[in-house]
């Protein structure tokens, strides 16, 4: 009797919890289309903000310099992540790996502030100007250990035997990790990378003073730009109410585009492995 | 299956007379007779010495390979037949603080003084459990191929693949689906594409280790008819948990235990009147 009450309650109470986990997304998802969702038009995806006072307008520099620093992050995080996690999961003897590795999930750790100081004082202070590449930089750096590991598990995940079969057939260690390993983890490496991606697309610290913000286009890469999160931070302490109504909307556009992300990657990788030819 | 092992023995049966007074000569390394009398060597291993770290693996081995010829280890788990088997190939550099000594030659020819790529598209490698690569089914048996340079231009890729499927005999089962994934063949498939994949670079010697293990039994009286012809143009060596394969499959056949190679001889002989009590023992099942 005891045991079955037990049994119940655990059930009960762990349901409960998967519950409310999987209805957060929906309250902030609810509340987000609520109060920002008549300001999500054509005119936010494609005007400039407004000079403070005035009616309208959008944040299509934001979402432009959202996409840029995004850019510049992926392409300083994966491809060192993802050779880190080569390595790792294929070269390294003992001591190496275990520093990176522990170095790696340190730098995880990092507060995103702190790496937001550091790109500050490398990319910022020396040209003492704040650029879309100061914000990319930081946004990379904070890609970095987020693809090394999980590049890494995923090499790990691939069998042994698949990797003798390429070497008993006269391939280099090289050519194996290139046309067997690293196809084979190929979607999970993918998947990753994206979700990284759409990790870091929502952090606003360390754009403060690296990207800074900007209400007009930013050409190149020199300039400070806009960005979503930093938008976002700054309309929901303004104290105009317009602008408040177009923080919730930029919420909810950057929510949109990264659940777009997820489902963009999960029916894509869905197709199963791929029976390309070369 | 029993049945279908008879041919196997008979034919190699004749080939025995004169053979076992020299064979008991020598007691413990009695390699230094080609077991099949006329049949050339293809490989030699002499005096091999193998560590894994401090552990001594194998103990001053001595075989010979012959030409065109099934060549079968037996013995219980740990004796190193497989480890054997993986130097012969030079799959063991694989592996961290892997040490070898003595020497191994492929048509008289040092294997360890060689281009590891070079050799081992001569001596290719089956492995226990099937590993293709997930690709399509043409890709995996082109894969050495490509990666080997060896067949440029649509036409002869396709051709090469064609006819290594059809020596592995997979060919009427996979034509119409091979841009289909290798993991939708079932075990035994996936074992024989395995197959087809090593005999696509056209290797001299294969290496087969326990290619049956994971196959159920129908398919593995179809991997071992496939042996039987592959013969014809290939040297074949197997490593065996099975002694009725290894005697339907093989010509001759060693005998390993704790590292040492206790007893080389034809195979029919060996598991008729074993040299060795050790030997004995272990094929009627006393051990192992």
């Amino acid at each position: 009797m005891w045991r079955k009450t037990v049994n119940v309650v655990m059930l009960s109470l762990t349901g409960l919890c998967a519950l409310v986990a999987v209805s957060a997304l929906f309250f902030i998802l609810g509340y987000l289309v609520y109060h920002g969702g008549r300001d999500v038009d054509w005119n936010f995806f494609t005007k400039l903000p407004t000079p403070v006072g005035e009616e309208g307008g959008g944040m299509a520099n934001a979402i432009v310099g959202s996409g840029k620093l995004l850019l510049l992050a992926a392409l300083i995080g994966v491809p060192i992540g993802l050779l880190g996690g080569v390595y790792l999961a294929e070269f390294g003897g003992k001591t190496v790996p275990f520093v990176v590795r522990y170095t790696a999930d340190m730098l995880n750790g990092v507060p995103s502030i702190v790496i937001g100081i550091f790109a500050y004082a490398v990319a910022v202070m020396p040209v003492r100007h704040f650029s879309t590449f100061a914000g990319g930089v930081a946004l990379g750096i904070m890609m970095i250990p987020i693809v090394l590991r999980s590049t890494e598990e995923f090499l790990n995940g691939v069998p042994k035997a698949m990797r003798e079969g390429a070497m008993a057939l006269g391939a280099s260690k090289w050519k194996t990790i290139a046309t067997v390993v690293l196809p084979a983890a190929r979607n999970a490496i993918i998947t990753a990378v994206l979700l990284s991606l759409a990790r870091v697309a929502g952090e606003t610290a360390p754009l403060l003073f690296t990207a800074f913000g900007n209400r007009f286009w930013s050409p190149g890469w020199s300039q400070p730009t806009a960005s979503l999160p930093v938008m976002i931070y700054t309309y929901a302490v303004g104290p105009y109410d317009d602008w408040h109504r177009q923080a919730w909307a930029a919420g909810l556009v950057l929510l949109g585009l990264v659940l777009l992300i997820n489902v963009i990657v999960r029916t894509v990788l869905s197709r199963g492995p791929s029976a390309q030819r070369s | 299956m029993q049945t279908s092992a008879r041919p196997a023995l008979s034919k190699t049966a004749p080939q025995n007379p004169g053979v076992p007074n020299a064979m008991e000569t020598s007691v413990k390394q009695p390699s230094q007779i080609d077991p099949s009398t006329a049949t050339p060597l293809r490989m030699q291993v002499r005096s091999l010495d193998f560590y894994y770290g401090k552990t001594h693996a194998l103990h001053s081995v001595n075989l010979d390979v012959a030409t065109n010829r099934v060549t079968a280890l037996i013995g219980p788990s740990g004796c190193g037949k497989s480890t054997l088997l993986r130097t012969l190939n030079r799959m063991h550099e694989t592996v961290r603080h892997a040490r070898l000594e003595g020497s191994i030659t492929l048509d008289g020819e040092d294997i360890l003084a060689q281009d590891v790529t070079r050799l081992r598209r001569r001596v290719g490698m089956v492995f226990q459990k099937p590993n293709p690569f997930p690709k399509s089914i043409f890709e995996n048996v082109a894969y050495g191929l490509h990666i080997n340079g060896i067949a440029s231009g649509r036409g002869r890729v396709t051709e090469a693949v064609e006819q290594s499927l059809r020596r592995a005999a997979l060919w009427d089962e996979v034509k119409d689906v091979l841009h289909k994934s290798a993991y939708e063949l079932s075990g035994g498939q996936q074992q024989r594409l395995c197959i087809a994949r090593a005999l696509a670079v056209n290797p001299e010697v294969l290496l087969l280790d326990e290619p049956c293990s994971a196959l159920d039994p129908i398919s593995t009286a179809k991997v071992e008819e496939l042996l039987f012809h592959l013969k014809e143009n290939c040297t074949l060596v197997i490593v065996t948990h099975n002694m009725q394969q290894a005697a339907r499959v093989s010509d001759s056949t060693a005998f390993m235990l704790l590292g040492d190679l206790i007893e080389f001889s034809p195979t029919p002989q060996m598991f008729t009147t074993p040299t060795d009590p050790r030997t004995e023992a272990y094929i009627t099942g006393r051990f192992g």
